[in-house]
């Protein structure tokens, strides 16, 4: 158990700058996600902590103390690979308790704890298979018995579900999460799944092209996301962007979203901000989650705006349906109960105003 | 051809197969036989030679003199094999091929090994281990692959001077595995290309260093590329004749060397059977590894085809 800190670290390939200062900190039992799309730099910035891969500037402390120059043997860490990367040519037991063997834990303890991890794992009748003799779940459960049983001070994953189907990344997930409230060990795991991110963080790093665009609780970005990119990342289906306009009416903002052969909606968006009143009379981004715009009933309710509006494409996903609408230009979803529409056309929204943010255009900053 | 032919009817009305389906039953067996032909006079003028000899090395000195070459042995008798094998004159000594041969294996096993381990460590080295120069490094032992023998020799016989280990057996196994690890690195590079990196990166957080990974890891993997090596260098070394004969004298012969002062060395009549006897000898091993381990050979070679 051990807290880790990440500071001012960089990473060039050549001329290629794959991580770009990046600042984060780990408490002691947190589950740090790494999120963000395919060739950000997450898995480099893992193997960084690992010891892996050299760094180009800034430190890496676990525990309070640098490790930065330090072999991976050095730094009590466990890893599970995308891959798996199991010894191919040795048995799953060999494969558990090859970093013991390698310490020279004697035959006694290795076996005592090889059992143990089998039994977390469902892996007792698998020790005697060859890698090649398991199936993509069962070899998953092998990589992350091999790192289980070292009790490491920080636990590295890199996108261990991304090759197991969809079922089976669901169950593992839980198994995941159910062993870290278990060990209360701090994780760190890489992932561009944003509902993996979800589901099993204490704290979401959020990462594209080699910077940090948001470290907090998962919650925490979904209702707050800290700019566009952000915003548009997390969540499913994502946050719709309507541009508005931003307007001073006297004590307070309001936002028109202009429509087409209609009167514009307005919004009141709360009480005057510094921030807000450098961006008014001019054009803006709102942000709406889907389920901030749902079915009117018979009267608009405090703290809603009615909006009228034609339903393009019904969406049914059985626990919600979604409906696309046209607003200020753009496609907006919004998620109503399954039963409130059954046939296109014209039909009665409410948006919750008190959840709409606003972006600026030009920085993509969530500005409050 | 059946199978695809008969997949291919099945589509059609039933009624107008019979005489379509007999036609290419027809053919068929007609081209199977043209194949077989074929590959059977192909395998008799490569075994010829080989039959020859094996003819031959069983006929006493007389029926040489009094047959065809052809001919089949009317008293065949192993007095050849035994006369090639301790008292046939190399040289001056008429001791036989047996130290030769003894000599051959004390060259061909150690230095097989020695360049196969060698050649292991540096493939793994250059793929797994990143490190300035590695390509550099890796192409100027590839310049060593195209380096003809000829053109080593004399900075070869050079150093096993400075070294003192000129014409000694020793000096063989040097120079074979030196030689030998420019194409065992290539073959073992090839094949461990293919090995994911995180392979070893597991294994560095599982805190092995480098050599526990060799030995650990990549080593066992590595089993049919090892065959494939394995049987390249014996066979080259084993028939190497060069080497053999500008660095050793005398009693340092390899058998290859040996070999060819038996059948310069006979005054007087030709004992043509001895010295097919002496050169079946002197073949005798890497056969007998091409027949053991040839499966694997194939298997080898197609190995990082299959994979790539
Ligand atoms: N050894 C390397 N040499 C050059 N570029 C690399 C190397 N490893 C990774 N990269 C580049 O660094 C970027 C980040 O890679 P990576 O950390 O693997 O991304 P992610 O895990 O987020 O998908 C990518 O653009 C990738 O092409
Ligand atoms: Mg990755």
């Amino acid at each position: 158990m051990a807290t880790l800190a990440i500071r001012n670290v960089t990473k060039n390939y050549g001329d290629l700058e794959v991580l770009r200062g990046i600042n984060i900190d780990a408490d002691d039992g947190e589950f740090l996600v790494l999120l963000g799309p395919s060739g950000c730099g997450k898995s480099t910035l893992l193997n960084a902590i690992a010891g892996l891969e050299a760094i180009s500037g800034g430190d890496i402390l676990i525990d309070g103390s640098i490790v930065t120059g330090l072999e991976p043997r050095e730094r009590d860490i466990a890893m599970v690979f995308q891959s798996y990367a199991l010894y191919p040519t040795m048995s799953v037991r060999k494969n558990i308790e090859f970093g013991m063997r390698v310490r020279g834990v004697p035959p006694g303890e290795r076996r005592a704890a090889v059992e143990k991890v089998a039994q977390t794992l469902q892996l007792s009748s698998l020790l005697d298979r060859k890698p090649s003799q398991l199936s993509g779940g069962q070899r998953q459960r092998v990589a992350m018995g091999r790192a289980l049983v070292r009790e490491p001070k920080v636990f590295l994953f890199d996108e261990p579900l991304s090759n197991l189907d969809a079922k089976l990344r669901i169950e593992m997930r839980a198994e995941i999460k159910r062993l870290h409230q278990n060990l209360e060990t701090t994780i760190v795991y890489v992932t561009h799944d944003q509902i993996e991110a979800m589901t099993l963080a204490t704290k979401v790093v959020v990462m594209r092209g080699g910077v940090v665009q948001q470290v907090g609780r998962p919650q925490d970005i979904y209702d707050r996301p800290a700019n566009l990119y952000v915003a548009g990342f997390i969540g499913s289906p994502p946050m719709n962007f309507i541009p508005a306009d931003l307007t001073v009416e006297g004590e307070r903002i309001q936002a028109r979203i202009a429509r087409n052969g209609a009167a514009p909606v307005a919004i009141d968006v709360g009480p005057i901000t510094a921030d807000r009143a450098v961006l008014a009379g001019r054009e803006v981004i709102l942000g709406v989650r889907p389920e901030a715009l749902t079915e009117a009933g018979e009267a608009v309710r405090p703290g809603k705006v009615a909006i009228d509006a034609t339903i393009e494409i019904l969406e049914p996903t059985g626990a919600d349906t979604f409906a696309v609408i046209s607003l200020g230009g753009a496609a907006v979803t919004a998620r109503c109960h399954p039963r409130a529409f059954h046939s296109r056309g014209p039909a009665r929204f409410e948006l919750d105003t008190a959840s709409v943010l606003i972006f600026d255009p030009g920085s993509e900053r969530r500005i409050d | 051809m059946n199978a695809v032919d008969s997949a291919h009817l099945g589509a059609r009305p039933r009624t107008a197969l019979p005489t379509t389906q007999q036609r290419s039953d027809g053919f068929a067996i007609a081209g199977r036989i043209a194949i077989y032909a074929t590959l059977i006079a192909f395998a008799l003028f490569f075994l010829a030679p080989l039959v020859v000899m094996l003819v031959t090395s069983l006929k006493p000195a007389d029926e040489i003199r009094s047959g065809t070459f052809l001919a089949l042995p009317v008293a065949p008798t192993l007095e050849a094999w035994s006369k090639a094998w301790t008292s046939a004159c190399v040289g001056v000594n008429c001791i036989g091929v047996a130290p030769f041969y003894l000599n051959t294996f004390l060259i061909t096993v150690p230095a097989t090994v020695l360049s196969t381990l060698i050649g292991a460590i540096n493939g793994y080295a250059l793929t797994q281990v990143e490190f300035r120069g590695s390509r550099f490094i890796y192409g100027l032992l590839m310049l060593g692959c195209f380096t003809p023998y000829q053109g080593v020799m004399i900075p070869v016989a050079r150093t096993l001077g400075f070294l003192d280990l000129a014409g000694s057996l020793s000096g063989l196994v040097l120079i074979h595995t030196i030689y030998g690890v420019c194409f065992t690195t290539m073959f073992f590079r090839n094949y461990f290309l293919d090995v994911p990196k995180e392979l070893t990166r597991a294994a560095r957080v599982d805190g092995a260093g480098f050599f526990q990974i060799f030995f650990a890891i990549m080593l066992p993997m590595s089993l049919p590329i090892m065959v494939v090596t394995v049987i390249w260098q014996f066979t080259s070394i084993w028939n190497d004749f060069l080497f053999g004969v500008a660095f050793t004298t005398g009693e340092n012969a390899p058998i290859m060397v040996a070999l060819n002062n038996i059948v310069n060395s006979s005054t007087g009549e030709r004992e043509y059977n001895v010295d097919m006897a002496a050169a079946l000898l002197a073949a005798l091993p890497t056969i007998v590894i091409y027949v053991l381990a040839g499966k694997y050979f194939i298997r080898g070679l197609m190995a990082g085809s299959v994979k790539g």
